[in-house]
């Protein structure tokens, strides 16, 4: 038995699963060269009518969500202009398994290299369909997965996942992927533990990859998490057990709780809104399961290029259209710190004591006044209110508003419809929650428990020698915390929690013997969250 | 002369012109004799609205202005029927824009 492994990854779709790992990276068939150009030109042909036979025979099997990508991949396979150069190159005589796979790792590429997840993930559609031409080409079937296997590999179709049946478990761990894919989205949708980007971490770190005696045994795929572990031990196995059977506990448990409002045992009444970091992120969320958006970061527009104001006043209108009354509380631009945006932030030795958050905005005022101009011509569609993060001294709170004053004199002057939202800070830099009454003029606090615990603590977020000294519930931060709490309730400010801790069942009782009553948490926290609520006596 | 017909219209589909969408674009194009092509500048390059292959490449994302022009017959009700398409979110529903 070789020693367990253990690779970390990303969560793409939450759930235990224990089982045989399944090569997905398996050396395929060979494809036996013909005799003329004529021959490899019916070759594809014939392959390309056989692969777009089975996929029609399985959309007719299939939901309307899965039929929808098949529709997709099926639209593309029938068109001469995927399979035209394939031809081409056939006629200049390449065989046709690799005219195919030239003319496809082309269009592959060609998606890759975009700057948008979106069309990037659409990569792995290409790959499946390419694969699927391959596969008939050459003849030879797949083997077959046995059942409740775990899916260990690169990447994978979505043909290949929609036909395997999930009903005897199994899960998928790949060592590239998105959580964008389609195949992502379906495992989400349908209960399917996946992990991604197990590579990425594997390969960062000094030491062995899987070997390929960690390949035939079996794994324990945790993507509440983002784990795997590859030939496990028998002490690990049984903790696993443990953790599966308590998720699926919760999550069974917690599905009752997503659409109601949340409430301790007592009948407290306790506010839940969700963080979100992409607009898209609320094509999913129903929002009648919360109260409103506690926080829209903003770093995801600020990606390779600075984003124009429209680009970001369209980001910011679409997500307060969707939460129609309900409040949208927008973060201006958290940049800086673990989060580095090229042109924008700087290299510091020391990020996360450096010039990051409102110092930066403060810093580069011409990019700080576009993301204030696309905000205010933004309020007039919502319940919006925007805070700063960072804030340390009022003077840069009292900047900042200055900022906001003089913009919107400038859209009034040009007769742009602007509305002046409320405006709140971020508290998490100890200063502030320790003397709180120099920011009396806020509008709002929202307690950034993540980096309020790491600079009382002074253990980084991002290293995990320390990460035992990162917790909210030490006294300390619970005591800041709740001294914050108060002096809201004195001062009639109202006081919120945006970190992680605010979905984290554990923390949640010690959260609210503090005093908060309202709380924003990550959407796939959000039932979780509410259950843990209604179990605690306060 | 033949028939032409040439308009613009912005994309306001969450994901822009993504794999669905372009389902439901390519097939409607598909619909006229006319040739129809699409671009995403007024100068061009234009491409074959026809083909998925085409305009999945075009990468449009939410925001863009979709310049669409047809030539043959039926090219001023083929542009019509596109620029609605697209004003309506190419008829999906919010439950449906995850998954696409």
């Amino acid at each position: 038995m070789p020693e367990p492994l253990r690779l970390q990854g990303i969560s793409a779709s939450a759930g235990y699963a224990e089982g045989p790992l399944f090569d997905l990276d398996q050396a395929s068939v060979r494809y036996v060269r013909k005799a003329t150009a004529a021959d490899e030109k019916a070759a594809l042909e014939a392959a390309i009518s056989i692969a777009t036979g089975r996929l029609a025979t399985l959309i007719e099997t299939s939901d309307s969500e899965a039929a929808g990508i098949l529709e997709f991949q099926l639209a593309v396979l029938e068109d001469d202009a995927l399979t035209g150069p394939a031809f081409s190159h056939i006629a200049e005589g390449m065989a046709a398994d690799v005219a195919w796979r030239t003319a496809l790792d082309a269009e592959i590429a060609g998606y890759e290299t975009s700057d948008q997840d979106y069309f990037r993930a659409r990569a792995a559609d290409m790959r499946d369909i390419r694969n699927q031409v391959l596969r008939a080409l050459t003849g030879g079937g797949d083997i077959a997965a046995p059942a409740g296997a775990i899916f260990y590999g690169e990447d994978i179709a979505p043909t290949r996942f929609l036909e395997t049946d999930w009903r005897a478990g199994g899960g998928i761990a790949l060592t590239a992927g998105s959580a964008a894919s389609h195949v992502a989205m379906l495992a989400r949708s349908r209960g399917v533990p996946m992990v991604v980007g197990l590579g990425l971490v594997a390969r960062g770190v000094a030491g062995p990859g899987a070997s390929p005696a960690h390949l035939t045994g079996n794994a324990l795929l945790d993507a509440e998490h983002g784990g795997i572990v590859l030939a496990p031990s028998k002490a690990e196995i049984a903790i696993f057990r443990r953790s599966s059977l308590s998720f699926a506990a919760h999550r069974g448990k917690a599905a009752a709780y997503l659409t109601r409002p949340a409430a301790t045992k007592t009948g407290i009444a306790v506010r839940m809104q969700v963080n979100i970091a992409d607009p898209s992120d609320v094509d999913t969320i129903d929002v009648a399961t919360c109260d409103g958006v506690g926080l829209m970061r903003t770093e995801f527009l600020f990606g390779k290029t600075l984003p124009d104001e429209e680009t970001q006043y369209c980001a910011y209108r679409k997500v307060l259209e969707w939460a129609g009354d309900r409040p949208v509380t927008i973060r201006t631009v958290d940049a800086g710190g673990d989060k580095p945006v090229p042109g924008l932030t700087v290299e510091e030795g020391n990020p996360f004591l450096g010039l990051r958050g409102i110092r930066l905005s403060l810093a580069r005022p011409e990019v700080f006044r576009v993301q204030i101009r696309a905000l205010l011509r933004a309020a007039m569609h919502g319940n919006l209110k925007v805070m700063f993060p960072m804030i340390a001294v009022p003077e840069e709170y009292e900047h900042a508003i200055a900022l906001f004053a003089e913009e919107q004199a400038g859209l009034l002057a040009r007769g742009i419809a602007q509305k002046m939202p409320p405006l709140g800070i971020m508290v998490e830099v100890p200063s502030v929650a320790i003397a709180p009454e120099a920011f009396a003029k806020a509008a709002f606090f929202s307690i950034g428990s993540n980096d309020l615990t790491q600079y009382v603590m002074a253990a980084a977020r991002d290293n995990a020698s320390v990460a035992h000294l990162n917790s909210v519930r030490h006294p300390a931060v619970l005591r800041l915390i709740a001294s914050v709490a108060a002096f809201g309730r004195e001062h009639t400010i109202p006081v919120s929690l945006c970190g992680d801790a605010g979905g984290d069942p554990a923390s949640i009782p010690a959260l609210l013997e503090t005093g908060l009553r309202d709380l924003s948490v990550a959407p796939a926290q959000l039932a979780m969250a509410k259950a843990a609520i209604a179990d605690v006596w306060i | 002369m033949s028939a032409a017909a040439e308009a613009s219209v912005l994309i306001t589909h969450e994901v822009g012109l993504h794999a669905r969408p372009s389902v439901k674009f390519t097939k409607l194009a598909k619909t006229f004799s006319a040739d129809v092509e699409i671009a995403l500048a007024a100068n061009g390059p234009w491409l074959d609205a026809k083909s998925i292959v085409k305009v999945m490449a075009a990468k449009a994302p939410k925001g863009t202005v979709l310049h669409i022009r047809a030539r043959g017959d039926g090219a001023g009700e083929a542009v019509g029927a596109l620029v609605e398409l697209v004003r309506r979110d190419f008829d999906e529903g919010k439950d449906h824009a995850r998954t696409a």
